[in-house]
């Protein structure tokens, strides 16, 4: 068995960032471990720009955001697999990983990064009626066909949801050449990026149906058409709106569900709502040393947060592996009235730090005020011109404040009318 | 091609039939129109031994019923194909349905199956604790199982083709034709004579059997719609939980699959394309408000894809099996509805019996009937896979991540006799893109695997035949 003061899962900008900081924080061995066969994640598909606008100041590509990281990490002496996955965690923090150099490797670790990401939902998560033949695959399979592989998965093209990925795809596949006819999404506003919006769809000329989804799918072999529907308040089709429209690929961007079925069986909490792990302010988990960071916690709209969040976790784990306990009384943040949820769950009430607390509302919401409360005292309130469900938002709580907070008690963050 | 018998149909009652016949020193092919086994009914069904309680008393369907499903354990034994003896309860909300109930019971104990009892309410929830509350009674049906159907077809297959059948993929009859003597198939991979024909064409089983001139058998295609639902959900049934049976079919059902998802369904719709397995959503709606009758804590939530299966329905109401009345050589296999995967083992032995009635031939010098048991990472010890991957470092390398499947499993499927030449054969032989994702990762590198192992361009791989191309030309 290896020893490892720290195992980082996961090498994508999340995986490095914890890794990178808790190096600088003296953290002495650290194993970095990916699935993939180089670092980067996620990122190295991604090859749009609009990357690192608020970490670096400047905008970059997903690869050339993720390089960044990649040099200063073989810069280290961080150990780097990757082609390795791991299989399990136990409950003293053995991490099993296996691939095909090493065969099964076991390592035991003081303390554990959480840095699996995400995963795309899939079109049988959606129960939409019709054929199961080819053409209809998730956005981000797509992108890494034509991104990765130098593939065309499609000619003409509709997209299911408009999250980020959806929007990037309506514009790649463009440029190589694709028709897209339509962007549908279910709900009266978009899930992704403002400015994803406007570039990827509104200067190309490509149609985003609010409001609107695919009802059936048609094709024997490959995709032929689909069936596209408006839908009512309650979210269901309306009869009488169907329009038929033929096209060979189906791209679904309907959501990110964070990928931790490592963690659950590991004996972590989970966050009914962010499908990750339910967190302190240093992203530490329920159990003693495992932290997460990045899309394994929750979905982030930009990599910048979460090279940010990431790098809180790593400082963590240092901390953790220096022998810091989080055993101490605590204060409990959630969020109501139309404030979906708040990460971190919990706050220990000796920070020696000012916590930032993240969050994304539920609908989009204009000229309201943003309130932060614990009991009937008012935190902090301010007023916000806009909020959308696509936007990660977040707020600053003082350390003084969060001190003077009695144990056990709940900071909420709300929407209220301005 | 010249052949002593040729088995027109892969599904899982030809490959049962081919596997029987292939111990014999005839010549046997199996062949199929599609990409790869299990294409029809055989892949899109609830995957249940049922007990053998529904078919009339003195049927073929009762009584291939009530042997298959006596069989099936065996077979599966042999064949290295998952198989659990979970037990099936048919659930009565009512009085008149626990009339039903006793109805069926004493069918069951007419047909000779062993092991029924009819439980109450509170037996009912000892073993099912999440079935709705409104439940009167049950019957319970002891020898009813799970097994997965598409692995059973595929076992049987390898099994066939390493005895010495012959399997032909993307080879559909087009017409028959009788010369001196024998048949003279016209397929899509040319002409094929055979001596003696069994039909097991599945749905289209009629067309096959006007082709020598019978049209004795008459089909409807009846389509079922299903959800499957992730394995976090597979708590909620241990047994397979039928509803009391009307017209249409045995009600919906929520049963666990081999693989511990949970899977509901199917409506039952007839409709007029035998093929068109497009799901509908009045089906889907159908199926998960009747699963909600069974089992309140349903939630689509955990659905993880849905599906539509067709199967053959009968005009006679019972399976169409025997020689041909119009043809002396062919053998039909048809109206396979359910309980058809149950009664496979036994349709397949009694399909050999009358064959060997007209042919003479005797068993091979050398003959198996099991299949070794393909690697399962997934279900290996630590140091199982430790040995593993020093043998074949592939075995190190996991393709799909959400249900653990290494790339040397996934190569091991494409090298199997009869092995996987598209990505959903993959998927059928490993699990390779089953799970959560349904393969958004791990697509890909099927892909890629499938071209490298096939010395083809990736392009060129489809996801189960035909022009289902997954991608097209390189980029600019």
């Amino acid at each position: 068995m290896l020893n490892y003061d720290l195992v980082v899962i996961g090498g994508g900008p999340a995986g490095m960032a914890a890794a990178l900081r808790a190096h600088e924080k003296g953290v002495k061995k650290i194993i970095i471990l990916e699935r993939a066969d180089s670092l980067g994640g996620i990122l190295e598909q991604c090859i749009h720009t609009g990357f690192g606008l608020h970490y670096f100041g400047e905008e970059l590509s997903g690869p050339e955001y993720a390089g960044r990281f990649i040099t200063q990490v073989y810069d280290t002496d961080i150990d780097v697999k990757v082609d390795t996955m791991v299989l399990d965690i136990s409950d003293d923090n053995v991490v099993t990983a296996c691939n095909n150099f090493d065969g099964l490797l076991t390592i035991k670790a003081t303390a554990v990064v959480l840095a699996m990401g995400c995963r795309e939902r899939p079109r049988g998560a959606l129960s939409i009626a019709g054929s199961r033949c080819s053409g209809i695959m998730t956005a981000g399979t797509a992108q890494k066909y034509v991104n990765i592989d130098g593939y065309m998965p499609g000619k003409t093209v509709v997209i299911l949801g408009s999250g980020d990925i959806g929007l990037i795809m309506a514009r790649r596949m463009t440029l190589e050449g694709a028709k897209v006819k339509a962007v549908c999404e279910l709900m009266p506003y978009s899930g992704g990026l403002t400015r994803n919006i406007v570039q990827c769809l509104e200067d190309f000329g490509i149609p985003l149906r609010l409001s609107c989804t695919v009802v059936k799918t048609h094709g024997k072999d490959r995709l032929e058409g689909v069936t596209v529907a408006n839908v009512d308040e309650h979210l269901k089709p309306i009869p009488g709106t169907e329009e038929y429209i033929p096209c060979d690929t189906l791209m679904l961007s309907v959501g990110l569900i964070p990928e931790n079925e490592l963690s659950k069986n590991a004996g972590v909490e989970l966050d009914r709502i962010t499908n990750g792990p339910s967190v302190d302010e240093y992203r530490q988990t329920v159990k003693p040393g495992v932290f997460a960071c990045g899309n394994v916690l929750q979905v982030h709209d930009l990599v910048d947060y979460v090279t940010e969040e990431s790098q809180i976790a790593g400082e963590g784990a240092a901390r953790y592996i220096e022998g810091e306990r989080a055993d101490g009384e605590k204060v409990y943040t959630e969020g109501t009235n139309g404030v979906r949820y708040i990460v971190p769950q919990r706050i220990n009430k000796n920070t020696d730090k000012d916590v930032k607390l993240y969050f994304r509302v539920g609908q989009v919401f204009r000229n309201v005020k943003l309130t932060v409360k614990c009991g009937d005292e008012v935190i902090l309130s301010r007023p916000k011109k806009k909020m959308t469900p696509g936007e990660m938002e977040n707020v600053l709580i003082k350390t003084d404040v969060i001190k003077r907070l009695p144990a056990d008690s709940k900071i909420t963050v709300s929407v209220e009318e301005a | 091609m010249k052949y002593g018998v040729a088995v027109i149909g892969g599904g899982v009652v030809g490959a049962l039939i081919c596997r029987a016949l292939s111990k014999y020193d005839i010549s046997v092919a199996l062949l199929e129109k599609a990409n790869d086994v299990a294409m029809g009914a055989t892949k899109a069904n609830s995957a249940i031994v049922h007990g053998g309680f529904d078919a009339k008393t003195g049927t073929l369907k009762a009584k291939l019923n009530v042997r298959g499903t006596e069989l099936m354990p065996e077979v599966c034994k042999q064949l290295n194909v998952p198989y659990r003896n979970n037990g099936s309860m048919v659930l009565a909300f009512s009085d008149s349905e626990a009339q039903t109930v006793k109805q069926l019971y004493q069918r069951g104990v007419d047909n000779g199956v062993p092991k029924l009892e009819i439980i109450d309410a509170e037996r009912v929830h000892e073993l099912e604790p999440y079935v709705s509350d409104e439940v009167k009674c049950a019957l319970l049906s002891n020898t009813a199982g799970i097994v997965c159907p598409y692995e059973l077809t595929i076992a049987a297959t390898e099994n066939a083709v390493t005895n010495g059948a012959d399997f032909l993929r993307n080879c559909e009859v087009k017409a028959i034709r009788q010369e001196n003597g024998a048949y003279i198939l016209e397929t899509t991979l040319g002409e094929i004579e055979a001596a003696f024909v069994i039909n097991a064409a599945g749905n289209h089983s009629d067309e096959v059997s006007a082709m020598v001139g019978d049209d004795s058998v008459k089909l409807v295609s009846r389509r079922g719609d299903y959800y499957l639902l992730d394995k976090s959900f597979g708590y909620l049934a241990d047994h397979t939980l039928f509803q009391c049976p009307n017209e249409m079919g045995k009600g919906a059902l929520v049963t666990p699959t081999v693989d511990g998802n949970l899977l509901i369904g199917p409506s039952a719709v007839d409709q007029d394309d035998k093929d068109c397995t497009d799901t509908e959503a009045e089906g889907l709606d159908f199926v998960i408000s009747k699963a909600f009758k069974s089992v309140p804590a349903v939630n689509l939530r955990g659905a993880i894809t849905s599906f539509a299966g067709i199967r053959s329905h009968p005009t006679t109401d019972d399976f169409i099996i025997g020689w041909s009345e119009k043809s002396e050589h062919f053998i039909n296999v048809a109206g396979i509805e359910s309980p058809g995967l149950s009664a496979a083992p036994a349709i397949a032995e009694y399909v050999e019996k009358i064959l060997l009635g007209k042919l003479e031939c005797s068993l091979k010098e050398s003959y198996t009937l099991s299949r070794p048991a393909p690697v399962r990472f997934r279900h290996m010890t630590k140091s199982e896979r430790e040995a593993l991957i020093k043998k074949n470092s592939a075995y190190g390398r996991i393709i799909c991540r959400c249900e653990t499947i290494t790339e040397g499993e996934i190569i091991d499927a494409i090298k199997a006799p009869a092995g996987a030449r598209d990505v959903d054969g993959v998927k059928r032989r490993t699990r390779a893109g089953m799970g959560r994702c349904q393969g958004g990762f791990c697509g890909s590198k099927v892909v890629e695997i499938l071209a490298r192992e096939l010395g083809v361009d990736k392009n060129e791989i489809t996801k189960f035949g035909g022009e289902s191309k997954i991608i097209y030309e390189r980029t600019k």
